[in-house]
């Protein structure tokens, strides 16, 4: 019974960690752009502060915007942070780690996706549509790619249960696999293109011709904007955990660590994501935006290296596995 | 033998009875008076409803033998746990429609519809009771010519005439083509009970010609690619609740059929029986969404991503047929348990969105999604449960569509231990495709909705729309409660089939109550793969209304209306909304250039012009191309060439005759 409970904290714990984390994930990487750009850039704790700012605010609602509109961002916020609290993080075996396992993840995100998507349409302005239909291109190309890589590692590891596969990587002796190679590229560049990041959208512009993810969340304010937001963050973290889970999960506790085996998982995954975050922040400097249409070359090359990883895993022996 | 066993068959008999006795009467009855077809169809739906799921849960195996048909067999008539699984999937989707239809009102009956009506839920029913080839083939037969005059019953409309047209051809060519499969079953001694051809042994060469014409005689019916090319246009054609019986119901019989044959009668699986159907399934499974993500046309888009559901149960199949032949149960199991739960899945969402875009196109007069608009608040009955239709085929969780997908991914992953390089090579094509046709389901589903029901309407019509009858709404609604426990409680619906999967497959999926709660879905064992949709939904809808509350009582919940912001342009006429067309652009630009030959032709006037400018998309199918119109042309003109042969004189005639004889004679000299 102390067990159950002591994981149920546990669960609880990384919960409450991913959304702790969330805003200062997406505000290292700000601070880093300003600093590789010569400029002071907005303290650690800017992303909290916007958040509180926000939740305070009135909501000013379209006139034509419908109980979807303003249901859709609880719901997309729920769904990304559940998605983001059952990959596993600091201990691969926490008590609902079990009740999605891979497959069922990207099908969670693209839940909030599909949701967001849809709340875009729902005011029945140009950008809303603009937003809305190229995202669910992205995604058309995005999704299968990372169900793919999903897939590539899930079958190396026997199992498409994340805590299993993290296990499994772990007493796993180092060596370089082609298709975990391929798999890799393919999940970063369609993290990049999940989140929003550059070369695929630039999170920081209104420029019109160029916004997905923000034209769609154009008509958002207030609490309502807080929460889509909030996703936004929680969706970055979910993402760089994922690669974490799926290609690093060196140093994250056993099922049954205990909790200084957990404080300690906490520690190495927390510096594993600023790393990530920094990372992030060094790419987007380093590179310029695509226009829209070379996006879908962009995400159908991460569509082919995942399916040749796949197909890798599947055919080859075990050299090039 | 005139003991029937069980109480079920005799139901079931009297479901028959009713339906036919309704067609009957809707034959002869005044048109005002003909609306009592529906609550007696649902009554008859009920008892054989009742009669499968008996059949189903108790795993009976009930036979009679009836001496009607032809002399020499009689009928033959069998009620098993497969027949009774289809059996359940026709008459709930005859429910739903029947009790849709008691919202019709004077004006939408026809004598061309409800007398009809009955007669084709009749014959879905009665093809599954068959158990000899005669039975089997009138049935279908009665199937097909029912749907058509459903189908032609708007016949004022050229495009349904053509509709009609291209599907009795179709519906033709797949009887025919199921009559050579039987045929072939049969054998010389020509055994046309069933039971004769389980005990039948084929070759592999007449098995492997059985398998081509029954897949081309279930393809043709279910619209598996490249066999498709009427069904979108024969389902959106047919009057509403219609299509969804043709759509939702009418393509299971059809994997009924292709189930009964490959699994049961046919004998022992080969490997490579597996190929056309992964092959085809996946290509339907994409390249149907291809077509439904560019349509303009609300019903049509629905018949073509019937087409890739279709393509998804299909690739299911092949995959079971594949491991089966393998020796390898338990993906048998996975594979066969998607396929069937897909099957009942997409019955319940496909005849939900068919009904619902029957309530949109009654309000408003319009199915062309770029003439809708703002439903949601106009018909927010409609809009609620088509949402939850939407997402359930877009394969969201907690829903209904994503326990199948998830199946039938989790046997894509055993794809590596196949004996055969080329299903291993297969399996993960196949997962790629079907992933990819999970994305362009989201896209496609997105645009539909977001374009009928949300935004501000695009016409007058739109605008002016008013709630679907009661009657329409609740049909609609009880489907959408369907897909959302059929979500919740998949990992019931798996333990459930269990028997069934073991007689097909050679293996069950699991025991209820094996996963960490009552209600995991488990592939293999739950050390391997499990997804707890409960679970989910529970922590998903605990941290919405958590934060919710949060949110209100700790901040803020003030809320204003206002014009739209559209980065500072408010109120711009609402034909300044993304339209369908314009959402799919991006879509086409990716996909279509390949697939459509899509060209964008942009009629730009110079300044001081006072002429429009002109947009113009052109696309070419290539499938209705070579496979269906330059036949076609081909064959035209070779006939009109013989037609000459109409009008000879006597004398030539004579002449012919005489070459013939003198042809046949050399012939057979030289053969002897």
């Amino acid at each position: 019974m102390a067990a159950t409970l002591e994981s149920f904290l546990a669960q609880g714990a990384q919960m409450f960690l991913v959304l702790a984390i969330a805003p200062a994930v997406t505000g290292i990487t700000r601070r880093v752009k300003a600093r590789l750009t010569r400029r002071r850039g907005a303290p650690l704790l800017q992303g909290y502060r916007d958040l509180l700012k926000l939740v305070r605010k009135d909501v000013v609602l379209a006139e034509n915007a419908s109980w979807f509109f303003r249901t859709a961002p609880y719901l997309i916020f729920a769904f990304t942070w559940v998605a983001a609290a059952l990959v596993p993080t600091m201990a691969s075996g926490l008590m609902f780690n079990w009740a999605a396992d891979v497959v069922a993840l990207v099908a969670l995100i693209g839940a909030a996706r599909a949701l967001l998507a849809l709340a875009a349409m729902d005011a029945g302005t140009a950008f809303g549509g603009i937003g809305s239909s190229r995202e669910m291109m992205i995604a058309s190309l995005a999704e299968p790619a990372t169900l793919l890589v999903a897939l590539t590692i899930a079958f190396a590891a026997g199992t498409t249960r994340l805590p299993e596969v993290a296990q499994f990587l772990i007493n796993q002796p180092i060596e370089l696999r082609v298709s975990f190679a391929l798999a890799f590229v393919a999940l970063v560049i369609v993290a990049l293109a999940e989140n929003a990041r550059i070369p695929v959208d630039n999170p920081i512009t209104h420029l019109e011709l160029t916004m997905v993810h923000e034209a769609m969340a154009l008509e958002y304010s207030g609490r309502h904007l807080a929460m889509i937001e909030a996703a936004g963050y929680l969706k970055l973290v979910l993402y760089i955990s994922l690669i974490i889970c799926l290609f690093l999960p060196f140093g994250m506790a056993p099922i049954d660590g205990g909790p200084v085996a957990w404080a300690i998982g906490a520690v190495i995954y927390l510096a594993k994501v600023s790393i990530a975050a920094v990372a992030l922040g060094v790419w987007e400097v380093s590179i310029a935006k695509m226009r829209v249409f070379r996006v879908s070359e962009f995400l159908g090359g991460a569509f082919i290296f995942s399916f040749l990883a796949i197909l890798l895993a599947f055919l080859s022996r075990e050299v090039l596995r | 033998m005139s003991a029937f066993p069980g109480w079920q068959l005799p139901a079931l008999g009297c479901a028959l009875a009713i339906y036919a006795g309704a067609a009957l009467a809707g034959a002869v009855a005044p048109r005002r008076a003909l609306s009592f077809v529906y609550p007696v169809c649902a009554a008859a739906a009920v008892l054989a409803a009742a009669a499968d799921l008996s059949v189903f849960f108790t795993q009976a195996n009930l036979q009679a033998h009836l001496p009607i048909g032809l002399p020499t067999i009689g009928l033959h008539i069998r009620l098993d746990a497969l027949s009774a699984f289809f059996g359940l999937i026709v008459n709930i989707g005859v429910f739903a429609s029947s009790i849709y239809g008691l919202g019709l009102g004077g004006s939408d009956l026809s004598k061309r519809i409800e007398p009809f009506y009955p007669a084709f839920c009749a014959a879905m029913n009665a093809v599954m009771l068959a158990d000899d080839a005669y039975g089997f083939l009138f049935c279908w037969e009665i199937m097909s010519l029912c749907s058509w005059a459903l189908v032609v019953s708007r016949h004022e409309n050229e495009e349904n005439r053509k509709a009609g047209y291209v599907y009795l051809v179709m519906a033709a060519f797949g009887t025919f083509a199921l009559l050579c499969a039987f045929g072939g079953m049969a054998g010389a001694a020509g055994g046309y009970t069933f039971d004769a051809m389980r005990a039948n042994h084929l070759t592999p060469l007449v098995s492997g010609l059985v398998l081509a014409a029954a897949l081309a005689g279930t393809g043709s019916k279910a619209g598996i690619m490249p066999l498709h090319a009427w069904l979108p246009l024969a389902h959106p054609a047919a009057p509403s609740h219609v299509s969804a019986l043709m759509s939702g119901v009418m393509t299971k019989v059809a994997v009924y059929a292709i189930i009964r044959i490959v699994f049961d009668l046919l004998g022992n699986p080969q490997w490579w029986w597996a190929l056309p159907f992964i092959i085809l399934g996946a290509a339907s499974a994409v390249g149907g969404l291809l077509y439904a993500v560019q349509d303009q046309d609300l019903k049509r888009l629905l018949a073509y991503s019937t087409i890739e559901n279709i393509g998804i149960i299909f690739a299911g199949i092949g995959l079971a047929i594949a491991f089966k032949s393998s020796g390898i149960r338990y993906g048998a199991a996975v594979a066969m348990a998607a396929a069937l739960i897909h099957s009942l899945n997409h019955s319940w969402f496909k005849s939900l969105l068919f009904l619902g875009a029957g309530a949109v196109l009654h309000a408003t007069g319009r199915k062309d999604l770029d003439g809708l608009g703002g439903l949601i608040h106009r018909m927010p009955k409609t809009a609620f449960y088509w949402l939850i239709g939407a997402l359930s085929i877009a394969a969201l969780p907690p829903l209904n569509g994503f326990v199948s997908e998830w199946l039938l991914f989790q046997a894509v992953l055993v794809g590596p231990v196949f004996p055969e390089p080329i299903l291993r090579f297969l399996s993960p094509v196949a997962g790629a495709m079907l992933a990819l046709a999970a994305g362009l389901a989201a896209a496609c589903f997105v645009r539909a909705y977001g374009t009928v029901f949300l935004g501000r309407p695009r016409s007058e019509e739109a605008g002016a729309a008013h709630e679907a009858p009661a009657a329409q709404t609740i049909a609609i609604g009880l489907l959408a409660v369907l897909c959302a426990l059929g979500g919740l409680f998949g990992g019931f619906t798996a333990y459930a089939i269990g028997p069934l999967l073991t007689s097909l497959a050679g293996a069950s999926l699991m025991k209820l109550g094996d996963g960490p709660t009552p209600f995991s879905l488990i592939a293999f064992d739950q050390g391997r793969a499990i997804y707890d949709a409960p679970t989910i939904a529970l922590f998903v809808a605990i941290s919405a209304i958590a934060t919710m509350v949060a949110v209100h009582l700790l901040a803020n919940k003030k809320t204003r209306r206002s014009p739209a912001w559209d980065c500072g342009f408010p109120d711009a006429s609402p034909a300044t909304q993304y339209t369908a067309s314009s959402f799919s652009q991006p879509l086409r630009r990716v996909y279509g250039g390949i697939v459509f030959k899509a060209t964008e032709d942009v009629d730009m006037p110079g300044p001081g012009e006072l002429r429009p400018a002109g947009f113009l998309v052109r696309y070419s199918d290539h499938i209705w191309r070579y496979l269906y119109l330059e036949p076609a042309g081909t064959l035209w003109s070779v006939s009109k060439q013989f037609n000459a042969l109409h009008f000879l004189s006597i004398r030539l005639y004579l002449v012919a005759m005489f070459c013939t004889l003198i042809a046949l004679l050399i012939i057979a000299a030289t053969w002897m």
